[in-house]
């Protein structure tokens, strides 16, 4: 009996040998899978990155932060509110057709009625065709992220994407709920084609033969992905050889991974930013900027990173990372027990008081330990902290509520730029203009919105950079929010993958420039 | 007997209405679906009108009638992740789960009746103690863990068997709706790990029946009387001890194959098995709430049909059901 089960075992062994040879196709397994073919029905990393795979922008981020030509291949300032893109030649879509300024334009109107993507494009008046492969865009105001936002700029089909479909729906309806044309069928100018897609089990990508970067190296014919949801079973399909890429790693298995001769491990710096925000209306404890000051000495920000985060993040004391043009080096994490100790005699408050806490437990890495300890150290300046955890499909509705004194939020700048992190976190919340969106801490301070809308409508980029440096330097004397860390992006794969070369910190894995060995 | 098919089929629909109405009570707890579709930039007022188009801003009274219409249809609504009817989705994932519970089904057949029988045969060789010992552990070893243990040994560091999803599928009616792993080999080897966690629930629980009904039917009368007949061994063990043991194994196994459904929740979100129950648990987090009713709706009304007849056939070889019920 113990000699046939090996025996067959052994056989099975010999075929799964079989079946992985069949090289330059790789199997990659994400927390969760593209919700749609359709790029514009929400706006998501999961989203963005599909949209990287089939589709290509105008241009793209590279992995120093700077910009590379894609569908545009030159760019010039025509004034303060017009940039003229030259477009590339020779483009083929998936369909066949001949990609042409038509397209750019088209695909930008499109977002005006995407929910997701039509506040994202606000400041822009449209887009103007000049010949067919030369556009102009056009913004309202002097705007000095038109290239950060050009990323965004991808180019569908739009004859493709014209017309009825057989449910006498246009077949550029944006849908979010129920069938669609575009949910299933996809013509973009991207490296890779859907052959197959069945949600929330697998999507089959092929390589696009008429591709038109031939410089790129990627040498992916094929690309399966599928969504493994518990982090256990993601790690242990790579170990076990099932599939060849998966990404996130969570920081608990990083030793395990590191230690297997077959696979590696390798991390990027990302720019989400993880902070607490004190609810000064709820807690007029909080309106005392000696209090919160106290609270932040109080966070052994860099001690979470190197426990909790096994160092798979970056300390944070501002809200941008490093290459953003409001980062200011003299910011540093301020940890100091004793200071915080001090600050909250000198308010009156060396007794403490009690408090309630709010934090999901399944949106950002380690979340719920993070919100834990937090409770600990704030326990130690006799602040009591009643923390309540939950799932992020109940999270947000209690933090929109306000429902606690003090609530966690993650943030990634949409422009990769940091006044969009003071435009929805620090900016006094306002639902008319929409500024503050996520501003549960209720901090309200006139000049950092001057400086914020200042920032948005000046081209000069040092002059911005001044400005946006002061917006960092305020809400750090000011304590404006408790800073944790910037989350890094972590992926493990078999040796044999080119992973470094096509990751970057907007956690956009460039797989159509994937090299296999 | 009319009147009694009658009264039990009114029930039947009353205890469906109230798993309705249970699922509707909890369905605003669960979170908001609509966060779920959007992106963090949308504001309050943009998820209000999508809220608003859902119908979710409603009433309870009249978002419930409005779904009973709609059942009374045949329409449990669209899954707002799968962005098709729920009762599609539903459908479309049962054959993973039918199949999961068979191969489990199959494993504690073959393995509980020879182990069943030998440790009753044979109490005290070492054999059977290890094997009683080791079926107590079986049985105080949850689900997931078991599941976990599998895979670190036979996927991570055995590299012998894979450790996540159903592997290659064929196509079993030509419709692509029952997408079979038994008829691959690849199939097949990802059928092993999940259907030896989900059995090892089981497993122990029927070694020890079978051993128990077994010794049991050893000590009868007619055995004892075989023996002095001088009938051989293998007979008396197989065809006149075993036959008669299997009588109450067989009814306790039709019950536990139901509980056994339940099970399947845990081991398919360990294995990643993309089945009724890695949906249900994927809705809860999702909060995909018009597949969670839909799933409470299908699984319900199985359950209950499956009572209701019973009650009626019983009503049929037993009169005296009919005439308790009876005022």
């Amino acid at each position: 009996m113990k000699k046939m089960m090996m025996l067959v075992l052994g056989l099975f062994m010999v075929m799964s040998v079989g079946f992985s040879a069949n090289a330059k196709t790789i199997t990659v397994g994400l927390d969760a899978d593209p919700v749609s073919l359709d790029i514009h029905v929400q706006l998501s990393g999961g989203m963005l990155q599909l949209s990287h795979w089939c589709f290509d922008p105008l241009v793209r981020w590279t992995k120093e932060m700077t910009f590379e030509p894609r569908l545009a291949t030159s760019w010039e300032r025509i004034n303060e509110y017009r940039m003229r893109f030259h477009l590339r030649k020779g483009v083929k879509f998936h369909s066949g057709n001949t990609f042409t300024a038509k397209d750019v334009k088209w695909t930008f109107d499109r977002m005006r009625n995407s929910v997701d993507y039509k506040g994202l494009i606000e400041p822009f008046v449209g887009i103007a065709i000049v010949d067919d492969y030369t556009v102009d865009i056009i913004t309202a105001k002097p705007y000095a992220l038109l290239l950060n936002m050009a990323t965004y700029f991808f180019a569908m089909d739009s004859a493709f994407y014209t017309g009825m479909d057989e449910n006498g729906q246009p077949k550029d309806a944006i849908v979010k709920i129920g069938p669609s044309f575009a949910l299933n069928n996809a013509s973009g100018t991207g490296p890779f084609t859907v052959t197959s897609r069945e949600h929330g089990v697998k999507v089959v990508f092929e390589r696009f033969k008429d591709y038109w970067d031939t410089n790129s190296p990627g040498n992916v014919d094929k690309m399966v992905i599928t969504p493994i949801k518990e982090d256990a079973t993601r790690v242990a399909a790579l170990l076990s050889g099932d599939v060849d890429f998966i990404t996130p790693v969570p920081p608990q298995d990083f030793k395990r991974i590191e230690s297997d001769p077959n696979v590696k491990l390798v991390t990027c710096n990302g720019g989400r930013i993880i902070t607490l925000q004190m609810n000064q209306e709820r807690r007029p404890e909080f309106k005392d900027v000696r209090v919160r000051q106290a609270m932040v000495y109080a966070i052994n920000n860099a001690g979470i990173v190197s426990k909790i985060m096994k160092g798979t993040a970056t300390v944070a004391a501002q809200q941008g990372p490093e290459g953003y043009a409001g980062y200011k080096p003299e910011l540093t994490p301020r940890y100091d027990l004793a200071k915080a100790k001090a600050l909250m005699k000198e308010a009156g408050l060396e007794k403490g008081f009690e408090c309630t806490m709010i934090a999901p437990n399944n949106r950002y890495v380690n979340d719920e330990k993070i919100a834990e300890a937090t409770v600990q150290m704030l326990a130690k300046i006799n602040i009591k902290v009643n923390l309540k955890t939950m799932p992020k499909a109940q999270y947000w509705d209690e933090f929109d509520a306000r429902a606690a004194d003090i609530q966690m939020i993650g943030w990634h700048s949409d422009t990769e730029d940091s006044g969009n992190f003071t435009e929805f976190l620090m900016m006094c919340a306002d639902k008319a203009t929409g500024y503050g969106q996520y501003n549960s801490g209720l901090y309200c301070n006139k000049r950092v919105d001057e400086l914020t809308l200042a920032a948005q409508s000046e081209v000069d980029l040092v002059k911005r950079a001044d400005l946006l440096k002061e917006i960092e330097q305020i809400l750090y004397d000011e304590a404006a929010f408790i800073p944790f860390h910037w989350q890094n992006h972590s992926y493990a794969g078999k040796k044999e993958l080119g992973i470094a070369p096509v990751i970057n910190s907007m956690n956009f894995p460039y797989f159509g420039d994937m090299v296999v060995e | 007997m009319f009147a009694f098919i009658i009264r039990r089929i009114t029930q039947a629909i009353f205890v469906m209405l109230i798993i309705s109405m249970v699922g509707f009570a909890i369905k605003n707890k669960i979170g908001d679906p609509v966060r779920d579709l959007v992106g963090e930039r949308v504001t309050a007022e943009e998820r209000a009108i999508i809220r608003d188009r859902l119908g979710l801003n409603d009433s309870f009274t009249a978002q419930y009638v409005r779904f009973l219409g709609n059942v009374a249809k045949g329409d449990l609504g669209q899954s707002f992740f799968y962005k098709k009817p729920a009762l599609d989705v539903i459908v479309g994932k049962a054959p993973a789960t039918l199949e999961l519970v068979f191969g489990a089904a199959l494993i504690i057949v073959l393995v509980s009746m020879p182990l069943g029988v030998y440790t009753a045969l044979k109490p005290r060789s070492f054999m059977s103690r290890f094997v009683m010992g080791f079926s107590t552990l079986g049985v105080s070893m949850p689900v997931f863990l078991t599941a976990i243990m599998l895979i670190y040994i036979f996927g991570v560091n055995l590299h012998w068997l894979p450790s996540y999803g159903r592997g290659e599928t064929v196509d079993l009616f030509g419709n692509g709706w029952w997408q079979t792993g038994f008829l691959t080999t690849d199939g097949l080897i990802h059928l092993i790990l999940p259907c030896i966690s989900l059995a090892s629930i089981m497993l122990p629980l029927f070694i020890r029946l079978i051993r128990s009904e077994m010794m049991e039917v050893l000590e009868t009368e007619y055995i004892k009387y075989a023996w002095a007949k001088g009938l051989s061994p293998m007979r008396i063990w197989l065809v006149h001890a075993f036959k008669n043991t299997l009588l109450p194994v067989v009814t306790v196994f039709g019950v536990q194959i139901g509980i056994m459904f339940a099970f399947t929740i845990l081991t398919e979100t360990v294995f990643q098995w993309q089945g009724m129950g890695y949906m249900f648990l994927e809705a809860v987090e999702r909060s995909d709430i018009s597949l969670l009713i839909a799933y409470l709706i299908v699984v319900g009304s199985v359950f209950v049909m499956v009572n209701t007849l019973v009650d009626i056939l019983y009503g049929f070889i037993n009169p005296t059901v009919r005439i308790a019920g009876r005022k």
